[in-house]
């Protein structure tokens, strides 16, 4: 999900440079102000950690292997603010020394996959382990939320794409949606098999005591919300925009110019099969979190059987 | 394990020059190739590149062996552009566009130490927080990698059959364990060592 250089314009490169930066001194500021000292060391082992997490390839059929994302274990393991510190520098690092992921959709990269995927994942596990602390909850949120997250980022980078007039709506948002409901299974059950593992090694590193302060939940929650607003809501629906409707309804329609100032460079409708795929990737998307929330259960249930807690 | 970044500490011309200099063209480079409209001097940016990476002595096969293995992941994105009316335009541009600044990129890695790139992002008051944490990520990579390759060697060595997932799991596990343990060590060495 690394977007190189060259597939982001300029006014997208600056407007998530804008929202990673912001999100990032959010993240900043409340590490300083709430991480005890002895824990700073802990920030760069664990960035030293998810990469070397993302090296190790685990098998999936056909030959192909995926690896993990981390973004909810590394915000279940160590909190939502150290998280997006924790991901910003697996970025920066992937940037400049392999190359992997490009300068200037560097400030994307961290939108979607620092604050995206694991502050709004860490949302998620939240509202799911609220309900019942246990053992088995948090493994059964973290693995929706590692789900969730995969998807969210990934719709976010298909918005970026499409600002940005790479790739058109149409293409991008099925392709990356439905790829990613799939990786996402792979991390939703990675990220649990990883805690449950670190839950038998040592408990006492899974429990949680971050009290959610008021200021950087406005602080995060704004601008998750503002790069929503801005990157997915515009092409999240396909109905004829304000504009189109009120020229119908008012019959000046026909005075739209017949040939455009500018050419379309994707013509409206041109693609009859994928019109309406964004609708079946929503609708799919709709039940494949409903299942998904059904299988963290039982992954839940299978991992910590009921004696056990 | 052989240090990824092998050959950002060999020496040469280039490698000579100073950091701040090089980050900053390399970042005017990547900038120009991404705003600007593509035309001749991209040709011109491609020789310059060829000419700087000549200079650097850093082997050709190993600039494109990392050229051809980045770039699968920009063929990937880039091909959902063929997908839809008039992609092979926006396919072309954008490949070449991105080839370009992959390229300047890696010459920039293998030319200059991260170290030396921290330097320069510390004198232009980068927040100290991720300074750190980008230093001891980038002291210690290297050492969790090898010790992720050595538990998997082990673990290999112990087990027959199809490695499963609970298992991969449970050697991602015990390297956090192992992780958080080492930066307990590393804040007592901190410490005894004067930092605040």
């Amino acid at each position: 999900m690394h977007v190189p250089d060259g597939f982001l314009d300029a006014k997208t490169a600056v407007t998530t440079g804008g929202l990673a930066a912001g999100g990032l001194a959010v993240a900043l500021r409340q590490v300083n102000q709430h991480l005890p000292r002895s824990r700073v060391p802990l920030l760069g082992l664990a960035a030293a950690f998810i990469f070397a997490a993302q090296m190790l390839n685990f098998p999936v059929a056909g030959g192909t292997s995926g690896h993990l994302i981390g973004g909810v274990l590394t915000a279940v393991l160590l909190g939502p603010s150290a998280a997006v510190v924790v991901l910003a520098a697996v970025l920066i690092v992937q940037c400049f020394l392999f190359a992997d992921g490009g300068v200037t959709a560097l400030g994307a990269n961290i939108f979607n996959m620092a604050l995206v995927g694991s502050v709004a994942g860490y949302a998620i596990y939240r509202a799911v382990f609220r309900w019942k602390q246990d053992l088995r909850s948090r493994l059964m949120g973290a693995a929706f939320a590692a789900w969730c997250s995969t998807v969210l980022a990934a719709i976010c980078c298909a918005g970026e794409l499409t600002l940005s007039g790479t790739v058109s709506w149409r293409v991008a948002f099925p392709a990356m949606a439905n790829v990613h409901m799939l990786i996402g299974l792979g991390e939703g059950l990675i990220t649990a098999l990883v805690l449950v593992a670190i839950a038998r090694a040592r408990p006492e590193l899974l429990e949680d005591d971050t009290k959610l302060a008021y200021a950087p939940v406005a602080g995060f929650g704004l601008i998750i919300a503002l790069g929503l607003a801005l990157f997915v809501a515009p092409f999240a629906c396909s109905w004829p925009d304000g504009l189109e409707k009120v020229a119908g309804v008012l019959g000046f329609q026909h005075h739209a110019a017949a040939t455009p100032v500018l050419p379309a460079p994707i013509p409206k409708y041109a693609l009859p099969g994928i019109q309406s795929a964004g609708w079946a990737t929503a609708v799919a998307g709709a039940i494949g979190t409903v299942v998904v929330f059904g299988l963290a259960w039982l992954l839940a249930r299978t991992l910590v059987p009921k004696e056990s807690h | 394990m052989r240090l990824f970044d092998h050959y950002a500490r060999t020496d040469s011309p280039i490698h000579r020059l100073p950091a701040a200099l090089k980050l900053a063209t390399a970042l005017l480079l990547v900038l120009g190739l991404v705003l600007l409209r593509p035309g001749g001097w991209f040709a011109g940016a491609a020789l310059g590149l060829v000419v700087v990476a000549g200079l650097s002595r850093i082997p050709p096969a190993f600039l494109v062996g990392r050229l051809l293995l980045l770039e699968p992941l920009v063929l990937g994105v880039a091909a959902l552009a063929l997908l839809q009316p008039g992609g092979l335009r926006v396919f072309a541009t954008i490949l070449t566009k991105s080839t370009l600044c992959l390229f300047t990129m890696i010459l920039l890695a293998n030319t200059t130490p991260f170290s030396e790139i921290l330097g320069v992002l510390r004198r232009v008051r980068f927040p100290a927080l991720l300074i750190t944490t980008l230093a001891l990520m980038y002291r210690y990579l290297f050492v969790l990698a090898d010790e992720a390759e050595r538990m998997q060697r082990a673990r290999q060595a112990r087990t027959f059959g199809r490695t499963r997932w609970a298992v991969l799991a449970t050697v991602l596990g015990q390297l956090f364990v192992r992780s958080t343990e080492r930066a307990e060590r590393i804040y007592a060495a901190m410490c005894a060592r004067g930092w605040k």
